[in-house]
């Protein structure tokens, strides 16, 4: 039974995009098809992320309108082929996006694929809602600031109520996933603690990600995180949070700050 | 099959049909007069529109979609509860109201609402026999939530948010963090209190007095609390 997640944050910024393709590239390497879907219709990110830029020929309004088939439209990944891609159109905006239309290409999505992840748009408006809309599971991506975490609140609460889910009276899974995690700063109080977050939150918690240049670098070279760089830390935090959403009990690793030699000598963190 | 599917929905499911009183509120050209003439009228008799539902009648006046909006909003600032409007394109008069079919009578509604659907839901399907006079909401109130109960108690398990509001007829009762904004007796209950288990309120205001953030005692801020009205003077106390 295919899941349909959704990748959303209300903030933007956050990391919605490189999230969504770097779990869309950790869950395809165990093996299951998965199909990454852009919702930002007029800011497309996601097909840079995933280095397909250059292949988009037809996107997600083009098979809304009925214009070219899904088919068509989707854009197998050349390193993993269990990982697809249906790109945003760059030359429209969220109107395109039509309720029945969102809903007719959802629904042949979840026949061809075990996971599809929808990349939401930043904001509250109809390109987000209609991102969560069919959603089964949502990560929230949340970066520990207090901007970032109300507006994630009010996603939440749009989740519990905006969803297919929702108005079927039955609960969307939500996670937590807290982004650009800067230890070292973390440690000098100058960013919320992953405990305040997850308590004004109340929501579990899939994973930290830490700020990393690596996430950078993966953005520049067009790729998930999770492919160009393994082992990188970013990399195994988005690892981890696949295999929880796979259902897989995993132990979580928090970001820490990592001592230089210098630091070491002088008693204090680098 | 039909047979038993009927008995089924009679027993989960009621729909009632019921009129309430409402007063109709006529606006005459010029409304410059119009409005004069009631303030007027609310100036003499204070408190006569406190808690009353009004409809507004606009089918002797000519308006535009802007003066009928315009109008609303004076309306609303004087603190009138406007449940639906008579003589206008339905459109017109916002998602708020519910608007009365042109010639029936004075009949309506449920209470009007604001916020999610989901909060519209809560209220919308209380049964017609037994009222309840308090609210409980499980779990926590998000961000940009808006909770109205004029009826009486809210209680939330959970916390409310930065930037959600609880307004309650009676009293509030958080047993998480209050974060947002508590509106306890709304419709002038000065007995109503505001119970929270860990103060973080951006305001509080019971019977029509509020305190905002600013104003609330510092060193209060994370503790429990309970806050009532001593007269003129909203109070803020830790519990014990």
């Amino acid at each position: 039974m295919a899941k349909v997640l959704v990748v959303t944050s209300g903030k933007g910024g956050v990391g919605k995009t490189t999230t969504t393709a770097a779990l869309g590239a950790a869950l395809a390497l165990s093996g299951q098809a998965v199909c990454v879907v852009d919702f930002d219709v007029g800011l497309r990110n996601l097909d840079l992320i995933m280095g397909a830029e250059r292949r988009v020929v037809y996107d997600f309004i083009n098979v809304i309108q009925g214009n070219a088939k899904l088919q068509q439209a989707l854009i197998k990944d050349k390193r993993l082929s269990s990982l697809s891609l249906l790109a945003a159109s760059q030359t429209r905006d969220k109107d395109a996006l039509t309720e029945k239309g969102v809903a007719r290409v959802m629904d042949q999505l979840r026949e061809k694929f075990d996971w599809v992840i929808c990349d939401s748009p930043a904001g509250i408006e109809r390109g987000a809602i209609l991102a969560m809309r069919h959603a089964d599971i949502a990560v929230i991506a949340t970066n520990p600031e207090i901007s970032s975490v109300r507006d994630s609140d009010r996603i939440i609460g749009l989740l519990d109520s905006k969803t297919v889910k929702a108005e079927r009276d039955e609960t969307i899974e939500k996670h937590v996933l807290l982004t650009r995690y800067d230890a070292a700063r973390a440690q000098r109080n100058e960013m919320l603690s992953i405990d305040d977050v997850l308590e004004i939150l109340s929501l579990p918690l899939l994973g930290v990600v830490p700020e990393s240049r690596d996430v950078l670098n993966a953005s520049n070279i067009g790729s998930p995180v999770t492919l160009s760089n393994p082992s990188c830390a970013p990399a195994r935090a988005y690892q981890d949070a696949a295999r929880r959403l796979d259902g897989e009990t995993v132990t979580m690793d928090i970001p820490v700050v990592k001592r230089t030699l210098f630091g070491t000598l002088f008693g204090r963190a680098a | 099959m039909v047979v038993s599917v009927a008995v089924c929905s009679q027993r989960l499911f009621r729909i009632v049909g019921r009129s309430f009183l409402a007063f109709v509120l006529t606006p005459e050209l010029p409304l410059s007069d119009w409005i004069s003439e009631l303030d007027d009228w609310i100036a003499r008799s204070n408190g006569f529109f406190d808690g009353r539902p009004l409809v507004v009648d606009f089918s002797r006046v000519r308006l535009t979609k802007v003066e009928v909006s315009g109008l609303l909003a004076q309306l609303e600032a004087r603190n009138l509860r406007i449940i639906g409007a008579e003589g206008v394109n339905p459109t017109w008069v916002g998602p708020m109201l519910g608007p009365l079919p042109s010639g029936g009578k004075p009949m309506s509604v449920v209470e009007t609402l604001s916020g999610d659907d989901r909060d519209t839901e809560e209220v919308a399907d209380v049964p017609a026999e037994a009222e309840p006079t308090s609210m409980m909401l499980e779990g926590s109130v998000r961000s940009g939530q808006s909770i109205v109960f004029p009826r009486g108690d809210i209680t939330v398990t959970g916390s409310v948010a930065s930037g959600a509001e609880l307004i309650a007829g009676g009293s509030i009762h958080v047993y998480g963090s209050l974060r947002g904004r508590a509106i306890a007796g709304s419709k002038g209950n000065k007995k109503a209190r505001i119970f929270c288990n860990s103060l973080e309120a951006e305001l509080l205001a019971i019977g029509g007095l509020y305190k905002t953030a600013d104003e609330l005692e510092s060193e209060l801020r994370g503790q429990a609390i309970q806050a009532w009205l001593d007269g003129q003077v909203l109070m803020t106390t830790a519990q014990g």
